[in-house]
């Protein structure tokens, strides 16, 4: 199968690999997929609580060089944007930037997995910090 | 060098190049039909395809007129198994493979199945191998067949044929082996190892593609087959068609090298393998072999590298053509069948790589090979979330994944 030349810079120079402290209230840390179906990411959002931005994002994945751009690439869109802009981000962004061939479609479903994943988790902390401030 | 680098001799080898110039002629103004009876044309096809076959049994103790020539082992396989279980169908319904075995055989038997035959799909041990008193108490006195392969194409790994021909023998049991991967790489005797059938395919042994040949045992017993294809009545009514002249020269010549230089060959092939293995495991942690050591191919490494998922770590090493048994390699999105039957785990087979390395394989291409492995693995796992896991001290297998 012959990859995208955005899928290959992705795969050699992969953009904001790491990982951030998952106990930071700032931090959303979402995990999805699982080694036996042969990926899974982890994406991590950082969120400035005054502004609602997203300031940082990481990311490591296991899977195919799809899935590892898919997840690159998902960690540049989510840099800038609102926790609510996360969220609406779709797959098929993913898709036609990676321009991925209809195989490769559920790795940007994935992609797409983790930011709901790392956001919800970041609202939950928020929730769960404010209800013990209310408190 | 020359990139990219083959080291994938188990999905097929390049046509040696003395290979080559016995079939030219017959590519070109020797050009006449092996059944011709009645002119020279005809009889140099004959005598050339008669000294071919003469080459292939050589190599595997057989007669010559017990050499069935095919379109390949695909054919073969099919041949065998249903040609069997058509020929003794009044005997019984019964034929005892393997989950291991390749689809030739394994979708030949599933065909089987919807005609009324009973198949019996033994699992492997861990090893890779069939565990014999299982075998044995599959036998029932409806079985007609066992058809179990030589060496396996994924793992490499060598079953012990010589015991299975034995208890074939003693129940009255015919013992068809693939043998695809074997022939023309260990020594393969069908009388030493009381085989009935045997499946050969040329391009797997430095001969052309298109061709094979299927053993078909002639004395104690006298196997006898039911043709799968009609016709002229070509290799004594069990494969009609003109025969593929070239071809056959190619295999016989393949087959010729292959006996001559085997010995020196496997000796050397098993060096190179054992340095690739040496160095991957001297560098990298967290590294499986898939399948028996012991009991195989000298040529084959199958290898997994945990954490890392074997469809990225071809495309880091995309100067180097090996096969993956992960899932994203394959139309069906399946892992490797096989290496599920060892029992390794899904997340096992995903990150696999199969070496298979061969004659033209040199020791600066195995150094070279190793040396990219080994930076693509740390690479990839630098990205693995799982990785980190591991080195956190999670136990990876009590993590609720959310499966996809």
């Amino acid at each position: 199968m012959a990859y995208s030349d955005k899928v290959l810079d992705h795969y050699s120079n992969p953009r904001n690999v790491g990982s951030m402290d998952k106990n930071d209230p700032n931090v959303g840390t979402g995990m999805v997929g699982a080694p036996e179906c042969g990926d899974v990411m982890k994406l991590q959002v950082k969120v400035n609580p005054d502004t609602g931005i997203i300031e940082d994002a990481k990311f490591k994945t296991f899977g195919c060089g799809s899935a590892i751009a898919s997840s690159s690439l998902a960690t540049e869109m989510l840099k800038g944007k609102t926790v609510d802009e996360a969220l609406a981000i779709k797959n098929t962004e993913i898709v036609n930037e990676l321009a991925l061939p209809p195989v490769k479609i559920h790795c940007s479903v994935l992609a797409e997995d983790a930011i709901k994943a790392a956001i919800t988790n970041y609202k939950e902390k928020t929730a769960k910090e404010q209800a013990a401030v209310t408190l | 060098m020359k990139f990219p680098i083959y080291m994938d001799y188990h999905a097929t080898t390049p046509l040696d190049a003395r290979v080559l110039d016995a079939m030219m002629p017959f590519l070109t103004n020797k050009f006449g039909n092996a059944a011709s009876r009645n002119h020279a044309f005809g009889w140099e096809a004959e005598e050339a395809v008669e000294k071919a076959r003469k080459q292939i049994a050589t190599l595997i103790g057989a007669n010559a007129k017990e050499i069935v020539i095919t379109s390949g082992a695909t054919e073969s396989n099919n041949l065998a198994i249903k040609g069997v279980a058509e020929m003794y169908a009044e005997r019984g319904n019964h034929i005892i493979t393997a989950a291991t075995e390749h689809k030739a055989t394994l979708d030949t038997c599933k065909r089987l199945e919807k005609h009324g035959y009973r198949i019996t799909y033994l699992p492997v041990l861990a090893s890779g191998l069939i565990d014999m008193d299982m075998l044995r108490e599959s036998i029932t006195d409806k079985t007609i067949l066992i058809s179990l392969m030589y060496a396996n194409n994924e793992i490499g790994v060598i079953q012990p044929v010589r015991e299975i021909g034995k208890l074939a023998k003693e129940k009255g049991v015919l013992f068809h082996t693939d043998a695809v991967q074997a022939v023309g790489k260990v020594p393969v005797n069908v009388i030493d190892d009381n085989i009935d059938l045997l499946s050969i395919s040329g391009h797997k042994l430095y001969g052309p593609k298109g061709v094979g040949a299927l053993y078909v045992r002639r004395k104690s017993p006298r196997v006898q087959l039911t043709a799968q294809i009609d016709g002229g009545g070509h290799e004594r009514g069990m494969r009609s068609g003109t025969l593929n002249v070239p071809g056959i020269v190619g295999l016989g010549e393949a087959c010729e090298l292959c006996r001559k230089e085997m010995a020196s060959e496997s000796v050397r092939l098993a060096g190179l393998r054992d340095k690739l293995k040496a160095k991957l495991e001297g560098a990298l942690d967290e590294v499986y072999i898939n399948g028996s050591m012991e009991s195989r191919l000298p040529h084959n490494l199958n290898i997994s590298f945990a954490f890392v998922e074997g469809e990225s770590l071809l495309m880091g090493i995309n100067d180097v053509a090996v096969s993956s048994g992960s899932a994203c390699t394959s139309a069906t999105l399946e892992p490797s069948y096989v290496l599920k039957a060892l029992g390794a785990g899904d997340d096992i087979a995903h990150s696999s790589i199969r070496f298979g390395l061969g004659r033209f394989t040199t020791d600066e291409e195995v150094d070279y090979v190793a040396q990219k492995v080994i930076s693509v693995v740390q690479h990839l796992r630098e990205l693995s979330p799982l990785y980190e896991m591991f080195k956190e001290g999670v136990d990876l297998s009590k993590v609720q994944w959310t499966a996809h």
